[in-house]
């Protein structure tokens, strides 16, 4: 076998010492280092590479770029399988493997291809047409097989074994594209001393001079860029940045780019990301990304072998591939002569050249000559004849006669387009420009220039011109001064005068706009005929722009045709809204590393290994991991372990971390009045030494957040939130302070991970405590009251926190050390209570005690209840203004049968109750209408030995003793329960105060 | 003409020469009965349901762009009615009913697909809070099962079950939920409204609410004075804008929202499923992309784009949700400018002006809700008297403290 | 979008968390009516152009800023701590 047939003998940019293996379709072929996988396949006379996403037509390379709408392929195997891949910007690597997609059983033999009959009824919008009855058949029948149809590549179906990284870089100036104008912003810009980062989306830096035979300063283009980079390389401020995509212009200079940064190879390496998210902050940033081709639309020019006339000097030039031998270049402008010249220069002849302009260039005829190809001026393409790929065009000359041209390639070139996307990122409109005869950017975002084929200056002399200009012009804006200037480089000479047509009228056949989405120059039609006329409506209707090209191959013909269709001019129609990202953008790459147990940051107790080695069982409490319960062994199941610890407490004594509790220290001479206006209740008569309970409200006068706040000198007091607020309140009490009350003389700050704090709760607290206490710290009952809390020390010195406070409800107290004393303290109780059998205990089983003394929580404090709701209407005070006191007292609000807080039990003792479950009266049906309210919390009472639950039931505490329903229809379940105090165990507090 | 699969083989055999505007690209007339101020696809559904239930049909959708340009066309194209409280759920489900007929009744197929909404849960207050909502929506005669672990991974076997930061606990699901053809919508209501009667003038900016001894008579556009006897404003997004021009102050503020789709993909997903540990929600479209939701962006904007900290934060939910994601490419992402209320729920009430009507503040929901808020709408404009559905989202809610705030963060729009 | 920070410079949005429009002032005392206090909570002017918003700046130096930011273009055109006398919010 010929290896790589198609390739030339010499030439490009491929390494031709090194020869790569790879797979497509199950096939084994060879290509260079440099060679993308577009170029490797057109190399060895591969040229049906896919299948269009709706007719499934046969499909090959249309561009050498990003922009590809039709070479998409599943690349790689397995977990690694990467869905709709432009084969035009594969780097090669050994190895690899490639598969066409959307077709069955096979590329060559597509059942699923669409004949022309039922082509014709499968026009823009016929979805919404029919389907409709009878109805249920849409999910059971017409939509799995349209689903089936549609779609492209399959996704893996494993978890992506590779990592992503994020990662943030800020520069003085981005440059965006390292084609001639982005070289040289960056190198004048560089020159000045700003700190620049230039990104390139291709593996090799030079943009269109890669691709083109073009001269600068009387020498080789390469040698320019090759000196270019150089001296970017030794400025260094200077960071280069390659195989990176720049995909998004986000507010204030932000841009989001994606570097591939192993994506040339088959495997990463090992510690090393697939790829990297990157956020670039900039103060300017320069768009010099070029433009990108448009091809022409005539019938049949969606076969294999039509490829756009720059994309085939490309794959010549760079690649050192031809992608057809027997040639014909359709074009509407000079671009399509200079693929005819550097086919010359490869010694490569032409069968024809067929330009839609009257007048040819008499340099173009000689050219013509050169290349020994007939000349059609003010000719057309009208069909393509051929199966998988061109094997004949029809070409209609300018007299209307017609002409059947033998050819495997067919070069097609209508001008150009900017590559504008990212100046429209920022809603910035794209106009229209007569004498380019393309849209270029409208108002520019802020900070953004755009300069060289990006703004419409489409010659390498403009481009080299814009980067220096563009360049200077960044450095200086923001305070460098350019050292020097150097002269522009001077550029061999180059018309590119173009007169584009946006189709060709008189054939037969489709004719495609979009070729990905199979778009046709009929749909466009269709769309204007029924009204859909405005570019977003015939986006939206035909699906033109919406495949993932986004259009960069069609958008312009198909708004230029309804523009025709409508009578209106381009300018007036206008465009669709560029959005995000520029090119796509693999999930994994906008993720990093936030995946699996890295979602979020995990935040653990400073108690917690002590945790770990008393085996606690941990669970996720918003960041928090907390220790859940403490299984012994034997024990079968959470609720033993959960009974025993409850019992350990209420008979013996128990520990228990509550470190995660939010803690704010707050100081000043108008702490306690602060305190007045953040809480409903009174805190000045509080005295030195005591704790208090406090609820705060939002200024809706819904409850925020509960706790116990202590003053632990006249000025200073300390405050406590639930777990889950803490960050919610402290952020609360700043804006209190700074925004509502600055005149206020307060301080605070968050003492949360400074302190660690145990609960040791249990009628035997007291004697343990005692144990590790400094000597001189009376805890008596006596000295030490309930609600005391002092300032003590421990174990000897270290400082630390007494508060005489219990959810539990027994005796109990908390004890707070600096946080790095925090196991220390945990195993010093642990010592200390051995005699006594202390017993750790876990959320759970704090959970099961605060219920069973009616405390309430999370499941109540649910933003939709009011303090009244809860039973504590008669904290809130009224000698005094605060938050939240005006709206607690809207009329519905004060409603007597609004839902408030009871407890219940259930009639029959064997019964578990459910959070979740709503009540009903008994003998009323079950409806929204007979609603009564709902269980909050439900829990197993080892004290009382059946499941107790607290719930907002409507006129609650007036129906204590009254049986009803607890419905729970989605877990079938329905109980019957008796509504009681929500306080189960020790009504009467002696425990508390013993 | 009527779209069947006969008229559309009939058409192609004719080179489909024949198919008519879906809808007339109307001027406007000097004055009207009703004027449905903005042509999404609310304002559409509150045309149609006038002149179809109401026998209204002088009446004008006046729209500033082209029909369906707001969040209609730029929403994540999810149904449900998995709603906890009571002034919502029987709303949310006479609009699932309205979409179980649509298309029939409109002729127009928007591709209504009951697939299942499947919300997850992660915690034991976050099932507690699901069950009391799946119990709600039992009572109120919705459907809605609750199922766990190992069912949600029978479903979704793809999804992360052991490497999870916050492990998978169950989910609600609401079977009859689902997703329809966002665009469709738009255009249906509009066909179907414009062929009783309707007139859907396009590029018509209203510019000034006329008002005269306290009652609204007519707006100014930028195509002229149109007199009404009664004006609707459906402006999501833009309704306090337009209210200001009536002198008044809503309870809401804009933000934007961002949504998201992928490359298209071969079918993976087969319903609509919400992550519980985070804010995203993910479906399949029938060409293939996966079509992606998260939070607000969380400032007040009215620029219909995002930025990149909520871009992150949704893809980083969906790879720890479902890690098989990290090589599917997102395709393209953009934003839609919500009304965002001060309970979270939206508002159909008379203004405090005499002839003027509000339908607002829908916050990231109002997709769904699209034809009962048309029906509901209809009916205040012509009887003057709420919809016994739609009765709790009056204007004065807010006063009276009976307020609709299913999430419980109270008045901060950008939380709710 | 990056806020800067009168304290710590131009910093991400991510550091910040937002309350909204910075312009309704807070019914002060027992004196206060119910009516004031619902259009303080509840009602706003969202323009569609420059707004005073409250920033806090969550994971930075703490201070809640008030930020005159465009809604359309989100340009920001001055960020000031609310305590100091050019926010004119204190009281």
């Amino acid at each position: 076998m010929n290896a790589q047939p198609f390739r030339l003998p010499s030439g490009g940019l491929v390494d031709r010492t090194q020869t790569l293996s790879f797979r497509f379709d199950g096939k084994t072929y060879d290509g260079h280092p440099g060679d993308t996988l577009a170029s490797a396949l057109l190399a060895n006379g591969v040229r049906l590479l896919g299948r269009s996403f709706k007719y499934h037509r046969p499909r090959g390379v249309l561009s050498v770029g990003s922009e590809e709408p039709n070479a998409l392929v599943e690349l790689r195997t397995g977990a690694r399988r990467e869905p709709n891949t432009r084969a035009t910007i594969i780097e090669l690597f050994e190895g690899l493997e490639a598969t066409s997609q959307n077709r069955w059983p096979s590329l060559g033999c597509d059942f699923l291809s669409v004949d022309r009959l039922a082509g014709s009824a499968l026009v823009a919008g016929f979805y919404y047409k029919t389907f409709m009855w009878p109805a249920a058949f849409w999910e059971k029948l017409y939509e799995p097989v349209i689903r089936r149809a549609a779609g492209l590549g399959r996704a893996a179906r494993f978890a992506d074994p590779d990592h992503y990284e994020k990662a943030f870089a800020f520069c003085d100036v981005l440059v965006i594209g390292a084609g001639p104008a982005g070289l040289s912003a960056a190198l004048t810009a560089g020159r000045s001393g700003a700190r620049v980062i230039l990104c390139d989306e291709d593996f090799r830096l030079g943009g269109r001079l890669l691709a083109e035979r073009r001269e600068i300063d009387g020498r080789p283009a390469a040698d320019w860029v090759a000196a270019t980079l150089a001296e970017l390389a030794a400025l260094s401020e200077v960071r280069t940045m390659l195989r990176t995509s720049v995909f998004g212009l986000y507010d204030h200079g932000i841009f989001g780019a994606v570097e591939r940064v192993n994506d040339h190879v088959a495997v990463p390496p090992a510690h090393q990301p697939r790829q990297r998210g990157w956020r670039i902050y900039t103060k300017r940033a320069i768009l010099a990304s070029g433009a990108l081709e448009r091809p022409i639309v005539f019938p049949g020019n969606d076969r294999p072998g039509v490829m756009l006339a720059g994309a085939v000097r490309a794959y010549v030039n760079r690649f050192g591939v031809l992608p057809g031998r027997e040639i014909v270049v359709f074009t509407t402008g000079d671009n399509g002569w200079a693929t005819v010249c550097d086919l010359v220069a490869a010694g490569v002849r032409l069968s024809a050249i067929v330009d839609s302009r009257s007048e040819i260039d008499p340099t173009f005829k000689a050219l013509a000559e050169r290349a020994g190809a007939r000349v059609f001026a003010g000719g057309a393409v009208e069909a393509t004849q051929g199966g998988h790929h061109v094997r004949g065009v029809v070409v209609r000359d300018s007299s209307g006669k017609h002409t059947t041209l033998s050819c495997d390639l067919l070069a097609v070139s209508n001008g150009w387009n900017p590559t504008l996307h990212l100046t429209s990122h920022q809603n910035g409109r794209p106009i229209w420009n007569e004498d380019v005869q393309a849209f270029v950017p409208g108002t520019l975002p802020p900070g953004l220039a755009v300069g060289g084929s990006a703004a419409g200056r489409f010659t390498l002399a403009q481009a080299l011109e814009d980067g220096a200009r563009l360049g200077r012009e960044a450095a200086v804006e923001i305070g460098f001064r350019p050292t020097h200037i150097e002269p522009i480089p001077t550029t061999d000479a180059e018309t590119n005068r173009v007169k584009p047509i946006w189709r060709v009228r008189g054939g037969r056949g489709k004719a495609f706009v979009d070729f990905q989405n199979d778009v046709t120059e009929k749909d466009v039609e269709l769309a204007a005929r029924e009204g859909f006329r405005s570019v977003e409506h015939l986006k939206r209707y035909t699906t033109l722009g919406m495949a993932t090209d986004q259009g960069k191959t069609s958008n312009i013909a198909g708004l230029a045709i309804m523009a025709e269709q409508t009578g209106r001019a381009i300018s007036d129609t206008g465009t669709t809204v560029f959005r995000p990202p520029f090119t796509p953008v693999a999930i994994g790459a906008l993720a990093g590393h936030h995946r699996g147990k890295d979602f979020r940051p995990v935040r653990l107790a400073p108690t917690h290994d002590w945790s770990r080695e008393q085996g606690a069982v941990f669970v996720e409490t918003g960041q928090w991991l907390r220790a859940q319960y403490y299984p012994k062994p034997g024990e079968q199941d959470w609720l033993t372990t959960v009974t025993r610890e409850v019992l350990a407490v209420r008979t013996g004594v128990g520990l228990c971390d509550v470190s995660t509790l939010g803690k704010i220290d707050i100081q000043g001479r108008d702490t306690a009045e602060f305190l007045e206006r953040v809480y409903i209740n009174g805190w000045k008569a509080l005295p030195v030494g005591k704790a208090r309970y406090g609820l705060m409200l939002r200024e809706d006068g819904f409850v925020m957040d509960d706790g116990t706040t202590s003053r632990l000198r006249e000025n200073h007091f300390l405050m406590t939130t639930t777990t889950a607020n803490a960050g919610k309140v402290m952020q609360h009490l700043e804006f209190c302070h700074q925004v509502l009350w600055p005149k206020l003389d307060v301080r605070m700050v968050s003492v949360s991970e400074q302190w660690a704090q145990a609960a040791i709760a249990g009628p035997k607290s007291r004697e343990v405590l005692r144990d590790i206490l400094d000597a001189v710290h009376d805890i008596s009952n006596e000295a030490f009251p309930y609600l005391a809390a002092r300032e003590v020390t421990v174990n000897g010195g270290i400082p630390a926190r007494l508060f005489r406070i219990s959810f539990s409800g027994e005796l109990a107290y908390e004890l707070a050390v600096p946080a790095d004393y925090g196991e220390a303290m945990m195993r010093a109780l642990m010592a200390a209570g051995s005699p006594h059998g202390i017993t750790p205990y876990g959320t759970e089983a704090l959970g099961v005690m605060r219920l069973e003394k009616g405390h309430v929580a999370g499941n109540e404090l649910n933003g939709q209840t009011t303090a009244r709701d809860l039973g504590l209407g008669k904290m809130m005070s009224s000698k005094k203004d605060f938050i939240g006191r005006l709206m607690a007292r809207r009329e519905a609000l004060l409603q007597s049968d609004r839902p408030t807080l009871v407890g219940l039990r259930p009639i029959n003792n064997a019964e578990r109750l459910r959070a979740g479950a709503h009540f009903i009266s008994m003998g009323r049906t079950a409806n929204t209408d007979n609603d009564e309210g709902y269980m909050t919390s439900v829990a197993y009472s080892p004290s009382l030995g059946h499941w107790i639950g607290l719930g907002l039931l409507k006129n609650g505490p007036r129906r204590v003793g009254e049986r009803i329903r607890a419905v729970d229809p989605v877990r079938n379940s329905e109980i019957h329960v008796e509504i009681c105090s929500p306080i189960f165990v020790d009504r009467e507090g002696t425990r508390l105060h013993g | 003409m009527r779209y069947s699969i006969f008229s559309l083989i009939s058409q192609a055999l004719k080179g489909h020469r024949g198919w008519q505007p879906a809808w007339r690209d109307a001027a406007p007339k000097p004055g009207y009965d009703v004027l449905v101020i903005g042509g999404g696809g609310h304002g559409l559904a509150t045309a149609y349901y006038l002149a179809s239930r109401h026998g209204i049909s002088n009446v004008a959708v006046l729209e500033k762009g082209y029909i369906g340009s707001g969040n209609v066309g730029r929403n994540t194209t999810i149904i449900r009615s998995n709603y906890l409280l009571p002034g919502n759920t029987p709303f949310y489900e006479l609009s699932m009913k309205l979409w179980e007929g649509l298309e029939q009744e409109l002729n127009y197929n928007a591709m209504v697909s009951q697939r299942g909404v499947l919300n997850l849960f992660h915690s034991d207050v976050q099932r507690d809070a699901f069950a009391r909502r799946a119990n709600a929506m039992r009572l109120a005669g919705v459907d809605a099962a609750f199922i766990d672990r190992e069912q949600v991974r029978s479903m979704l076997p793809f999804l992360d079950y052991e490497t999870s930061r916050f492990p998978i606990q169950g989910g609600l699901l609401q079977g009859r939920g689902g997703t329809v053809r966002h665009d469709a919508v738009a255009w249906g209501y509009a066909r179907a409204a414009d062929s009783r009667g309707v007139d859907i003038v396009q590029n018509c900016e209203v510019t000034g609410i006329d008002i005269v001894d306290g009652r609204a008579t007519g707006v100014q556009t930028t195509r002229g004075p149109i007199k009404a006897k009664k004006i609707a404003l459906v402006v999501a997004g833009n309704s306090s804008r337009l209210a200001a021009m009536a002198g008044m102050r809503l309870p809401i503020e804009s933000h934007v929202l961002q949504a998201f789709v992928s490359e298209g993909l071969k079918p993976l997903l087969d319903c609509v499923v919400t992550f519980g540990a985070g804010h995203l929600y993910i479906s399949q479209s029938d060409k293939g992309g996966l079509v992606f939701g998260g939070d607000i962006d969380g400032y007040n904007s009215y620029a219909q784009r995002g930025n990149l900290p909520v871009i992150e934060d949704v893809m980083e939910a969906a790879m720890a949700l479902w890690p098989g994601l990290g090589r599917v490419r997102l395709l393209r992402h953009w934003g839609g400018v919500m009304d965002m209320s001060m309970d979270g729920s939206p508002i159909i009430d008379h203004a405090p002006i005499e002839g003027l009507y509000l339908n607002a503040g829908w916050c990231y929901g109002g997709f769904k809700a699209t034809p009962a808020s048309g029906f509901c709408f209809a009916y205040l404009v012509a009887k003057d008297e709420p919809h016994p559905l739609a009765a709790a989202y009056r204007l004065d809610r807010f006063a009276t403290g009976r307020l609709i705030d299913e999430k419980g963060v109270g008045a901060q729009p950008n939380l709710h | 979008m990056r806020i800067p920070c009168p304290h710590c410079g131009a910093r991400d949005v991510q550091e910040f968390t937002y309350l909204g429009d910075a312009k309704p002032r807070r019914p002060e005392g027992l004196d206060a009516t119910e009516a004031a206090m619902l259009e303080y909570v509840y009602v706003r002017d969202n323009p569609r152009g420059p707004n005073d918003e409250l920033w806090y700046h969550a994971a930075g130096c703490r201070a809640w800023l008030m930020v005159r930011r465009h809604t359309l273009t989100h340009v920001i055109e001055s960020a000031v701590p609310t305590k100091s006398a050019k926010a004119g919010v204190a009281a």
